[in-house]
Parts: structure tokens; C-alpha cells; sequence
């Protein structure tokens, strides 16, 4: 308690940069400017409920389920290895694994462009065989797959910080009781590692659901997901109610996946991210 | 009670003094800061105007003309020269945006051609400088598309399914498709309107990308047959890739303007207006005409260019291929249907 001070810069930063703009959205997201001032109004949130807008908002999850689900399939197996016995090689495998993070993340995605373009690098090589070029650029393949590039990372370590935690005698314990390695990963590691395994999806749920770029640059533009009519919305149109009225449901879907995620994470142990 | 304000009050107050403080470093010298369509200036004309004038210039990009206009009304970026285009110029001038010029400080105006003053979009040359001139066109591989290209149609054709790149810019992309069905680029009648909208969703499938500055290097390579270009950027590709061929359909199309203009809220107004001077000087106009590859209005720029440029019919067309080619009007307030159009017609 005798420390409290600490605290009032970032209540500070708080208020001036989190409590205030989100108030600000909120009040743009349910008022209209007219010529008689501003009034308050649902339109924004009644045009949202258009079959066209709802089909960008179900396109925008099932791509990110679609990211989820395959980052959680890669990056599982990934961070077991990750967690491998041997300390020098566990410390080169992370390394590597990380250094491709420290490059700039528009930079990594343009370099997709380059590899998957009807010229590009894969197709050469494809001729090169003697088959056809395929179409890889521009498709929902091609964002799913920009996604879960960038992505992985976040899927991997929280599940590896919670896998490294684990006591090995537990696993010993097992194994002395005659379990074999597969009912020992399926009764014990498993279960304990279930908080990072949370985490890691929401920490890849949450920013596939509302990326932008990813989808402009290897979608074309033509995958419009919830993040691209958010920035359309700001940027080019200038209809900032509108677009504050889909973040304003954009936030509702992120707080309520959330809730659920953390029902299951009932022992609070969180992935190390959190 | 006391000790546990003490904390609060001094983050404030150093919060406000690193705000000050760093206010007050710019003071010495004055910085432009000019805000242009990407890649549409021979950069290297900007150093040599820091090093005549000793002022700093900050050069910033935009891509489309609602971007611009959006980052403007807003209020970001105080900006002392821009870059707009026609139906944009008139929009701000409109809403009381631009600041008047001062024609006394830009002599080297009288280089524009006649035919590039009083036009519609500024009738009485009060608030802009024509920077560049040109059409909206096709571009095609003729080594992919072996049929003469003729009419907008084309981008409608099945055979080219996924070989079409479009612009991603409402005003251009909707307007061809009015063109198309032989409307007007200025309409505001909802029937059409939705004609258009209906063709845009039922083109989307055949559409390989909606793109901006990247068309470049995607024609370039060969990455698609068709594409939606500007005259300017057409010469340019073909330049680099001597498959292309540019053509103005003949529904007609649009007949575009850029021009110089300074926002009404810019504090460095001579300074501004010794920029735009500058960049209608005879040689520095001429530099970036070559460059960038676009149509000059500035009569001895276009003296001093390569035969081969001034007299391609790609940036120099006839004046008989423009009769059915429509400058862009300014909505007003109805460009929100077209904005609702587009914002549609992108998420379906």
C-alpha cells in the first residue's frame, strides 16, 4: 500500500489513452451529425445488421478460426519441441524461431507477394518441373496462410512457457506408475499445459479477427474482413461513426470470446504472455 | 494526504514540459510540408529546393484523393501544399479549405498552357497550379490479350478471368462503369448508380486485385492481362515493358487534372507559394515530366521533351480521342452514396 504513487503514471496513461478514446468511439459509434447538431441514433448499428456487412464480419471469424485452429495444430508440436531436454539446443531452437519476429512484419508479408505471384518464386520452380503455374496469390488460402505466418509465434511461446513450467517429477510419477508416453502426454502434460494452450489462442484469435493489412496485401483487396472496413471506414470514406460503431461490435466479439476462453482457464495461471 | 498529490501534479507537469519543449525546437527554421500522390515527383528536385531556399521541406505521400481529403478535414498533418485533383480542388475550395493564391509570388504560372487555365474546377485561377494532365485507361498485355481493346467491356470478359486489375479508388472505378453503361461519370440518379454497383459485384469474381501504385510492378511482370491505369503511370510501365499498350475506350473515360494547391490552414503561405513556384520553373518542371512519365501543362517543359514522349499518344492524346471524356465533378454531400457503393461493393 505504501507504494501506491507507482501506480498514478499509467492511471494517468490510462485515462488519457485508453478510458478517453474508448469513450470518444463509443459516443461517434451512437450519434449522427445533421445540420440541427448531433443527435443520438442506432443507424450505424441497424446498417451494420445488413446481409452485406454481417458476411464480412462471418467471413473476418471463420478466417481467424481457420488461423486459430491450424496455429494450434503447428504450434503445439512446435513448442514440445521447443521444450526438448537438451538446454544449448532448446536455446539455439528459440532463437531461430524468434529472429525471423524481429524483422519487420510488412516487410515479411511483401515478401509472401514476391513467392506466391503467378511469377513468383513458387511458380518458377513449379515450371521449372514442368507443371502449371497456379493461381496462390489472392485467394482466401493465401491470407489464411499470411496469417498464420505471422501469427505462430504467439500460439508457440505461451504454450511453451506453461510446458517448460511443468514439474518433471509429475511426468516421472506417471511414468514410474506405468503409464506409457501417450497416456502420460494425454493425462498429464495436456491438462497442465491447458492455460498456455487458452492463451495461445486468444493471443491469435484476436489479432487474425481484426487484421487489415494482412488481408489487403495477399488478399488484393478483395477479402474484405471486419479490420478492412474498419480502416475504409476512417480513411478513405471519412465515416467515423460508422466505423466506430464497428469497433464498438468488433470489441463486443473480443471481450465476449474472452469471457469464454477464460471460463476454461479456471486455475488463472495464464501463459506467461498475460 | 499531501505526499500522495505531490506524484500526480509532477507527471502532469512533465508531461506538459516535454510538450513545450518539444514544440519550440523547430522554431529556427521553417519547414514545408508537402503532401503528394506517391511516387509522383522526381525526388531529387526537393534537396535542390532546401539547398536554393534554406527551407526544410517534409514530404509526405497519399494514394487516393479521398484519403488526402479525409487526413485534411480532419485536421492532421499541417500540410502547406497538396496535390489534389480536380473534383477535389472544388470540394475544398467549397468547403472553404484552400487558401487564395497569391499569383504575384508564382511568375513562373504564365509557362501553363491556356487550355490548362479557368477550368471548371477553378474558373478564376484563384486558389490552384496545374501540376499534371491525363486520362483513364486501359493497359493491356498484348501479348495476353491478342483482340483490339475497344470498350470498358472487356474487363467484363469471362476469358480474362483473374487476369483484371482493377483500381482501388471509388470515384475511378465506379465512374468506368458508368461509362460502361453509358452513363455519366457525374451521376446522381440511385437507378444508375446501382447499375453500376450490380456490375462491380458481378465483375468481382473475375477481378485478380484491387490495387493502387503496385499495378506498376504487376503489369510490369507480366502478373495480369488488363488493368485500369492512368495515362501517366501507362507510360511509364511501357517504358519498362514494351508488351503494354494503353487505350482510352470509346465510351470515353475520365479527363483528370492535378494541380497545386496550399490548405487555408497552412502558416507558411510564401514559403508554400515559393514551392509551387519553384516547381513550375522551365528545368524542374521538365525533370519531373520525365520522370514520373505524366502529361505536363507547362508549355516550355514540353518544348524541352524527348520526341519520343511528347508526341505519345498515351500521354499526349489527340484532342479528338477526349470527346467523350468527362471531367470528374465535385458530389458534394452525394458522394456518400458512392462511398456506400464502393464500401458495398469491396465486401461483398
Amino acid at each position: 500500500m505504501k507504494k501506491k504513487w507507482i501506480s498514478y503514471p499509467y492511471i494517468i496513461w490510462m485515462i488519457l489513452f485508453i478510458i478517453v478514446p474508448l469513450i470518444l468511439v463509443l459516443f461517434y459509434s451512437i450519434t449522427v451529425r445533421t445540420e440541427d447538431g448531433i443527435i443520438f441514433t442506432l443507424k450505424h448499428y441497424k446498417r451494420f445488421m445488413e446481409p452485406v456487412y454481417l458476411s464480412v464480419l462471418f467471413r473476418s471469424i471463420y478466417l481467424a478460426l481457420i488461423c486459430t485452429a491450424l496455429c494450434l495444430v503447428l504450434g503445439y508440436p512446435m513448442a514440445m519441441i521447443l521444450n526438448g531436454r537438451n538446454i544449448k539446443r532448446r536455446n539455439i531452437l528459440i532463437l531461430l524461431f524468434v529472429i525471423p519476429m524481429w524483422m519487420n512484419f510488412l516487410l515479411r508479408t511483401y515478401a509472401w507477394m514476391t513467392l506466391l505471384e503467378r511469377r513468383g518464386l513458387i511458380n518458377t520452380f513449379l515450371n521449372m518441373l514442368g507443371f502449371p503455374s497456379m493461381n496462390l496469390l489472392y485467394n482466401n488460402g493465401a491470407v489464411v496462410l499470411g496469417m498464420v505466418y505471422n501469427f505462430l509465434p504467439f500460439m508457440v511461446l505461451p504454450i511453451y512457457s506453461v510446458l517448460n513450467k511443468i514439474d518433471r517429477s509429475v511426468i516421472e510419477a506417471a511414468e514410474d506408475l506405468g503409464a506409457n508416453a501417450f497416456t502420460v502426454f494425454r493425462k498429464v502434460i495436456f491438462p497442465l499445459s491447458l492455460p498456455g494452450v487458452i492463451s495461445g489462442i486468444t493471443m491469435v484469435f484476436m489479432p487474425a479477427v481484426t487484421t487489415f493489412v494482412i488481408s489487403r496485401l495477399l488478399g488484393g483487396g478483395q477479402f474484405t474482413l471486419i479490420g478492412n472496413l474498419i480502416e475504409q471506414q476512417f480513411l478513405l470514406v471519412g465515416d467515423w461513426n460508422f466505423g466506430s460503431a464497428i469497433s464498438m461490435i468488433m470489441m463486443v466479439i473480443i471481450l465476449l470470446s474472452m469471457g469464454i476462453m477464460s471460463k476454461y482457464d479456471q486455475e488463472h495461471e495464464g501463459g506467461g504472455l498475460w | 494526504m499531501k505526499r500522495r498529490m505531490v506524484l500526480p501534479v509532477m507527471t502532469l507537469l512533465l508531461i506538459l514540459a516535454v510538450v513545450t519543449m518539444s514544440s519550440c525546437g523547430k522554431k529556427d527554421q521553417v519547414v514545408l510540408n508537402v503532401y503528394n500522390w506517391g511516387d509522383y515527383i522526381d525526388e531529387s528536385v526537393i534537396p535542390l529546393f532546401e539547398k536554393v531556399y534554406g527551407i526544410k521541406v517534409h514530404y509526405d505521400t497519399f494514394s487516393t484523393n479521398e484519403d488526402m481529403y479525409v487526413k485534411i478535414k480532419s485536421g492532421g498533418g499541417n500540410y502547406d501544399v497538396l496535390f489534389p485533383s480536380d473534383y477535389t480542388i472544388k470540394r475544398m475550395i467549397n468547403e472553404g479549405m484552400l487558401a487564395k493564391l497569391n499569383i504575384d509570388n508564382i511568375p513562373n504560372y504564365k509557362y501553363i498552357a491556356d487550355r490548362f487555365r479557368n477550368l471548371a474546377y477553378d474558373p478564376e485561377n484563384e486558389y490552384s497550379v496545374p501540376y499534371m494532365w491525363g486520362t483513364l485507361g486501359i493497359l493491356y498485355n498484348t501479348t495476353m490479350v491478342k483482340e483490339p481493346v475497344t470498350s470498358w467491356k472487356i474487363l467484363w470478359d469471362q476469358k480474362y478471368s483473374k487476369q483484371i486489375l482493377m483500381l482501388d479508388s471509388q470515384r475511378d472505378s465506379i465512374g468506368i462503369t458508368l461509362k460502361m453503361l453509358g452513363y455519366s461519370m457525374n451521376t446522381r440518379n440511385p437507378q444508375e448508380l446501382q447499375a453500376a454497383k450490380e456490375a462491380l459485384i458481378k465483375q468481382k469474381p473475375l477481378v485478380l486485385a484491387y490495387v493502387g501504385d503496385d499495378v506498376k510492378d504487376k503489369m510490369i511482370a507480366g502478373e495480369a492481362a488488363l488493368a485500369v491505369v492512368w495515362s501517366g503511370d501507362a507510360v511509364f510501365m511501357q517504358w519498362e515493358n514494351e508488351d503494354l499498350a494503353y487505350v482510352v475506350p470509346e465510351e470515353g473515360s475520365n479527363l483528370w487534372f492535378d494541380a497545386m494547391v496550399i490548405p487555408a490552414t497552412s502558416k507558411h503561405q510564401k514559403e508554400a507559394e515559393l514551392f509551387i513556384n519553384f516547381m513550375c520553373d522551365p528545368e524542374i518542371a521538365f525533370k519531373n515530366t520525365d520522370y514520373i512519365g505524366y502529361s505536363t501543362p507547362h508549355t516550355e517543359a514540353y518544348k524541352m521533351l524527348d520526341p519520343e514522349l511528347a508526341n505519345d499518344k498515351t500521354a499526349y492524346p489527340d484532342e479528338t480521342d477526349l470527346v467523350n471524356c468527362e471531367v470528374f465533378d465535385d458530389l458534394s454531400d452525394f458522394i456518400a452514396e458512392y462511398d456506400r457503393i464502393w464500401t458495398e461493393v469491396k465486401a461483398y
